[in-house]
């Protein structure tokens, strides 16, 4: 076992260490002078201009030797500062991202767990009945084929507009201030929705057709045979195909992260929700690297530990890792 | 013997009917990217309705934009840029695939435990986040950058794949055969192993082929797709942008993501029938 974490937590902190040279790599050896372009672009007055190229040489800290620049990023890195934004000045990002992660949790964590369980749970169901398989396997393929943003669209279209049941943009009424109370609550509760669907079901088609197709693997592999051929009850084999199915979902769900997190991006776009991914988007619209790569480094840490809590219930959930056999996701 | 083969393939292919489904969509949309661009005499953004936005019609197939810009124009052009992305992008993703998938798998050891680690971090990594990073510093964008850069992100589980398959084939007596014959590694790998794989590499390649579309469609529609070109990510990305969800200018923003859905879905559910095909384990008869 400590095999298993040792090489996880190996391969997650060389993941890290690379993204943070890479966050901090790409401004520099990008052709063209990032500062010249990031000034040239914004909409600032003449003495303003003077300040803030002088800030910004100073905070790429461009007149001192490479390495030692590299040196001063994570040194700033571990003391929190991400820099300043540029769009929101003079607020330091970490702040600007603080305000954003709350938002995301809450749209990200339901809308993973809920669609792998329900995806898992009736993709199961469907590898043992015709009729369930007929609706949920072509309902899948359109559901994983479709690209987030447009399922979002489509909903805000119809809900929001058409129907007008539902919000169209915000994570709560523009009318109140965050608060606590059960009116308040409701309102976030009601903008929540729309993103929350879109995110579950585009993930509830991809899982299901995994877990149909590995249940159906499962109950072809020799151990399903014996015990039938034992005469062991049929619910008894489901459920040890069930469990053996649910390992390389697991190990999916781990891979999948990154997929979900652009997913998630782009809903928020589409949905005006104030997390991370409609972060992003205004720090593109207004050139601001230094919240884009704050974000960057944010959403690398969160796919990292959310990597590793992944890493954790799998140990749990497979017994082999605990024996120091190596299971599958090593 | 060979030749028969090919034809028994075939034979299925085209008995199956999920393949056929997947392949009639998917010529469709190919021939509408050749015939489309012949069928309007605009440009994608030439302003042809001075009235702005206006449902579809006679003149303009798939309505206006809010600029009076021909949708169906855009659309033709956008599927082109589609199809290139994932044509290229999944090429490439599969390209880097298999020469990481080969050579970790045959060669196992000390090699394989290095590539292994760089695949599993590439694997970690949110690669939209790294195309998102490169995408905002660069002024200029153009679609074959743009499947670059998806090529180069999108390789690792096809390395993964690949390896593992490699693996298992690597202990046949037949490579046995082959490697005290003294034949070269490299000639072991593309003259017994690919072979074996030629299947598994092409269902790879076009579930490449549907991932590339897909993060082309994302990076477009946050803003950092081409700068010089249209594409069905980016009719999406202005019709969100200039409200059309708000003024219900439905003809916008349904066609790129139903084509998108539809070629994406498409491919899957080909590759599906192809596995049937190839795994005769799998066919239902």
């Amino acid at each position: 076992m400590s095999r298993y974490f040792g090489r996880k937590l190996l391969v997650y902190s060389l993941t890290f260490f690379l993204a943070v040279t890479i966050d901090w790599m790409i401004p520099r050896f990008m052709p063209g002078d990032p500062v010249q372009t990031m000034l040239s672009r914004g909409m600032l007055h003449a003495e303003g201009l003077e300040v803030m190229y002088g800030y910004y040489t100073k905070a790429f800290g461009l007149d001192v030797p490479v390495w030692k620049q590299y040196l001063n990023f994570w040194n700033a890195l571990f003391h929190g500062d991400f820099g300043t934004s540029v769009y929101l000045f003079p607020q330091p990002v970490i702040k600007v991202i603080m305000r954003a992660v709350p938002y995301d949790i809450l749209l990200l964590l339901p809308a993973i767990l809920l669609s792998w369980f329900a995806g898992n749970k009736f993709g199961a169901l469907a590898a043992r009945s015709r009729w369930l398989d007929n609706t949920v396997s072509p309902l899948g393929y359109i559901l994983t084929a479709t690209p987030y943003m447009w399922l979002g669209i489509l909903l805000s279209w119809v809900f929001a507009i058409v129907l007008d049941i539902f919000p169209i943009a915000g994570a709560y009424s523009f009318a109140m201030t965050p608060h606590l109370s059960w009116a308040f609550v409701g309102s976030v509760l009601k903008h929540w929705f729309l993103p929350f669907v879109s995110l579950f079901l585009v993930k509830f088609g991809g899982w299901a057709i995994g877990m149909r197709n590995m249940i159906i693997y499962e109950l072809e592999a020799d151990y399903s045979h014996y015990l039938e051929a034992l005469g062991a009850p049929r619910r008894l084999v489901r459920k040890y195909a069930f469990r053996n199915a649910i390992l390389p979902q697991i190990t999916g769900l781990s891979l999948d992260l990154g997929v979900i997190v652009a997913g998630a991006l782009v809903t928020e776009v589409v949905f005006s929700y104030p997390g991370i991914g409609y972060l992003i988007l205004q720090a593109i619209q207004n050139q601001d690297y230094f919240l884009i790569q704050g974000c960057f480094l944010f959403i690398i840490m969160g796919v990292l530990l959310a990597n590793f809590a992944i890493d954790i219930a799998y140990v749990i959930v497979d017994p082999r890792t605990r024996l120091g056999m190596v299971g599958e996701g090593a | 013997m060979k030749k028969q083969k090919k034809h028994e393939i075939l034979y299925f292919a085209l008995r199956n009917n999920k393949v056929r489904f997947g392949f009639t969509i998917i010529l469709f949309f190919l021939l509408l990217t050749f015939v489309g661009p012949l069928l309007t005499h605009y440009a994608p953004y030439d302003y042809v309705n001075p009235k702005g936005a206006q449902p579809p019609s006679a003149k303009h197939w798939f309505g206006t934009t809010m600029f009076g810009q021909d949708v169906f124009t855009q659309f033709v052009h956008g599927l082109r840029a589609t199809f290139l992305v994932g044509a290229i992008g999944g090429a490439l993703g599969t390209f880097i695939g298999i020469v990481i998938g080969f050579t970790a798998g045959y060669r196992g050891g000390i090699i394989d435990e290095i590539l292994n680690m760089i695949t599993n971090i590439v694997l970690v990594i949110p690669t939209l986040a790294i195309l998102l990073i490169i995408a905002a510093y660069l002024t200029v964008r153009g679609i074959l950058v743009e499947s670059l850069f998806i090529g180069c992100t999108a390789w690792p589980w096809a390395a993964r794949a690949i390896r593992a398959q490699t693996f298992s084939l690597r202990a046949r007596d037949f490579v046995d055969l082959a490697r005290l014959s003294g034949m070269k590694d490299w000639r072991i790998i593309f003259s017994e192993i690919a072979p074996n794989m030629m299947s598994y590499l092409l269902l790879v390649f076009i579930l490449q082929f549907g991932g590339a579309i897909l993060i082309a469609a994302t990076l477009d529609f946050i803003g950092l797709g081409p700068t010089n070109a249209v594409s069905l990510g980016l009719m999406m990305n202005n019709a969100v942008l200039w409200g059309a969800l708000l003024l219900g200018v439905w003809w916008w923003f349904i066609p790129p993501g139903l084509a998108i859905t539809a070629i994406v879905g498409a491919l899957y559910v080909t590759n599906v029938g192809l596995d049937e095909v190839f795994n005769p384990k799998l066919r239902e008869m």
